[in-house]
């Protein structure tokens, strides 16, 4: 299978956090701007954000509300959506706060 | 596409560029409380700077939202006057209360709630979404929270407070100096002692360095989150407590000579363990009233104050003979306090869990609720409140629709679901603690600090905060600062002050490798955990006091940032140390034991003796520590009026 491997350090525990959709993102920076620690920050390379201090998000939701293309997911982290759990009554199946933005890993699992 | 490891730092940088701002207010923080504070003060006519480390247009310790308007006793519907809130609040709390911060807020906080309206913040129901609603007053349109008999909180739409305030900070041409954290107050002397003449500050971008000249200064920079618990796999902020909050308003005021109270309470804390706030079943603050069921579809019953099973309208009325009661978040300790007990949910919840009256788990029944109460719940207070604007977005994504789903209530020991937890709080290691969100700096009836120029507004002032309580003090010290502003002129600055601020501040950016911010961050943690953790001795305090010098002395020598975040989160850990410190002094401080501040002293386990119900302050100047002791109702003691009608009326300005 043709597939590059990297040297990077251990991913974090505490999951993706903030998600971006490239394909809506226009790159106006604001959600940068709304960000009160700093968890994103300019990318000059692509010229849209970076998410890059990931472990800092508060989830407030701040770059979310900024966002006028709907281009910014908040995902909480697994071990906080699995414990968000739900029913209906007289119905034994449970529902929990699944993650429904998976378009780059569903990408990248057609392309492998 | 993985990222490249190393990106170049994405903003300029100018380690050490001068900047020099001259004003007549300066606004350190620009949270609810500074936001309020700079447009008071702006509205008086003089020239107001507000400095805040994250985003103005956003910040806040509580999430950039409110859904409840606490204590608004001078509405149109309110049946209970400031003055007996006041005394209601402070007395649940065993006294331990800042009451004029308080009174300030029963007073006011109606006024600035109709201030926020006019910048565009929705205050009433205009939709008519919930028309003829219990909790809704058909004339005003205003909706109430907790006790609609007497009608003192106000549910609000605002999800938007901060761009609101944002937008009205602009339009008085206030100055807003963003991604500045503040790293000391510039002091001069005078013959009656300290005189605060500005601040510095370092830019978390660029590493610019800010000299701010001032004539009066306002403290609003709320108290240290973090000084406990540390927990890399969770990381920094998913809970409640906002991680930029780092005390270091509390760190500047030490070092600048302000006087401080009741460090000493500390409670335990769930640091990132907790579950998403207000995302799970719950019954307790702005859930009051929901409905929980068991697995087996047994609703749990509700009780009076006096321990009488009550109907389900009655989850919001007083008992009966009882004038009002008191529920929401940090608004006193009702459960203290038979007069304004609540209506509560089965206080016996752990036995019936125990003998399996109740199966767990529970879950919040929604659907069963009737709609406006159910809307009122989650939509409106769960979608404005704080961080919820994104909760209810998520889980509107993901499929929970609360008019047919029954959310789960976490899985805890039976002791969990103890009255009154809000049961998103989830236990935290048993060393970990965080403050009581009561101690803070000492204030008069300007809300004017001991030291001269500087004023203090929200939760850095003593005693328990809210949103409405922060934005009421925040206007009333804006004025106060105004005023006093009008009548001074700038003091001098003495150099060494400034280069002093800038070789520390700057150290860590010119070493090449050395100890970074987390591992200073839990180091200092692992200090206050082992040595000023639920039980305190005076031998273990002194340890703890020692090795936090090492800390300063042998460690934080070798820290090292690669740029200006990190350089702000050096400087945030330096914040965290000196607060741990404070903590510790004024832990030594109190020679007894104490239920109602949960502090318990191993070598004074005299609980609440009579003597040492008092404030006892702390702080440092001319190089020494000093400790004082204050009565609990300083404020309505001589040289102050004896009640809180004649004191705010000489002094509130209006």
């Amino acid at each position: 299978m043709d597939k590059e491997a990297y040297a990077v350090p251990n991913p974090l525990a505490s999951g993706k956090t903030i998600q971006i959709d490239f394909d809506k993102c226009v790159g106006c920076n604001k959600c940068i701007e709304a960000c009160r620690r700093d968890v994103l920050a300019p990318n000059p390379d692509q010229g849209k954000p970076l998410v890059l201090y990931p472990d800092e998000c508060w989830y407030c939701g701040c770059c979310v509300m900024e966002c006028q293309f709907g281009a910014i997911h908040l995902i909480y982290p697994l071990y906080q959506r699995i414990s968000v759990i739900w029913k209906e009554r007289e119905n034994e199946e449970i529902f929990y706060l699944r993650n429904n933005f998976r378009k780059e890993e569903e990408k990248c699992t057609k392309n492998g | 596409m993985a990222q490249s490891l190393f990106n170049k730092w994405p903003y300029p940088i100018s380690y050490g560029k001068e900047n020099k701002i001259d004003t007549d207010v300066l606004i350190l923080g620009g949270g609810i409380a500074g936001c309020h504070a700079a447009i008071s003060a702006s509205r008086k006519g003089v020239r107001v700077v507000l400095v805040e480390k994250g985003a103005t247009k956003w910040s806040g310790n509580g999430g950039a939202g409110v859904d409840h308007w606490q204590a608004a006793c001078t509405n149109p519907c309110c049946k209970v006057s400031p003055v007996e809130m006041t005394e209601a609040i402070v007395h649940s709390l065993g006294g331990y209360e800042c009451g004029i911060k308080r009174y300030i807020q029963c007073v006011e906080g109606y006024e600035v709630l109709l201030d926020v309206e006019k910048m565009g913040v929705k205050i009433r129901d205009v939709d008519d979404e919930f028309k003829g609603a219990d909790f809704r007053d058909e004339e005003t349109k205003l909706l109430f929270a907790y006790d609609y008999e007497n009608r003192y909180t106000i549910r609000v739409w605002g999800h938007n407070m901060k761009p609101a305030l944002y937008n009205e900070l602009k339009r008085l041409g206030v100055s807003i100096f963003d991604r500045v954290m503040v790293t000391g107050l510039l002091t001069g002397k005078t013959k009656e002692g300290v005189r605060v003449l500005g601040a510095t500050g370092v830019n978390t971008r660029t590493g610019e360095f800010y000299i701010f000249k001032s004539k009066a200064t306002i403290l609003c920079i709320p108290e240290a989150e973090g000084i406990w618990d540390f927990s890399e796999p969770h990381g920094f902020g998913r809970n409640f407590h906002d991680p930029n909050c780092t005390g270091d308003g509390f760190a500047i005021g030490w070092s600048a000579g302000a006087e401080f109270t009741l460090l000493e309470h500390t409670i335990p804390s769930d640091g990132n363990l907790g579950y998403i706030p207000y995302g799970v079943g719950n019954a307790h603050n702005t859930w009051h009233g929901c409905t929980i069921i068991d697995s087996k579809n047994r609703e749990l019953k509700w009780y009076d104050r006096d321990s009488k099973e009550i109907l389900y309208e009655q989850r919001f009325r007083p008992s009966p003979f009882q004038k009002f009661f008191i529920d929401g978040g940090s608004i006193g300790d009702p459960r203290r306090f038979y007069d304004v007990y609540p209506p509560v949910i089965e206080p016996n919840l752990p036995d019936l869990i125990r003998k399996m009256h109740y199966v767990l788990p529970l879950y919040a029944d929604l659907p069963s609720m009737p709609e406006r109460e159910r809307k009122a719940i989650f939509g409106m207070m769960v979608g404005n409140e704080g961080k919820t604007f994104i909760l209810q977005k998520i889980y509107t994504e993901a499929g929970f629709d609360p008019n047919k789903h029954l959310l789960q209530v976490p899985i805890f020991s039976p002791e969990g679901y103890i009255n009154p937890p809000v049961w998103w709080y989830s236990p935290g290691l048993p060393k970990w603690r965080r403050l009581g969100r009561c101690g803070g700096l000492v204030v008069d009836w300007d809300l004017r600090t001991n030291l001269e120029g500087l004023y203090a507004a929200g939760s850095i002032i003593f005693g328990h905060g809210d949103h409405a309580g922060a934005a009421t003090s925040g206007r009333y010290a804006g004025r106060k600062a105004a005023q006093y502003a009008m009548n001074v002129s700038h003091g001098i600055i003495e150099q060494n002050q400034i280069e002093q601020q800038k070789s520390r501040v700057y150290a860590p950016i010119y070493r090449n490798d050395g100890i970074r911010w987390k591992e200073l961050k839990a180091g200092i943690n692992r200090v206050m955990q082992d040595f000023c953790g639920p039980y305190k001795h005076e031998n273990t305090l002194k340890i703890g006091l020692k090795l936090l010098h090492k800390i300063k002395n042998e460690e934080i020598p070798y820290a090292y940032a690669s740029n200006p975040h990190e350089l702000s989160r050096i400087l945030e850990c330096i914040s965290l140390c000196t607060v741990a410190e404070m903590v510790i002094h004024a832990s030594m401080a109190r020679r007894s034991s104490s239920k109602i501040l949960d502090f318990f002293r191993i070598d004074y386990p005299q609980i609440d003796p009579p003597e040492w119900n008092k404030l006892i302050t702390i702080r440092f100047s001319d190089g020494e520590l000093k400790f004082e002791s204050l009565p609990l109702n300083y404020y309505l003691s001589p040289p102050y009026f004896s009640s809180y009608e004649e004191n705010y009326k000489a002094h509130c300005s209006l």
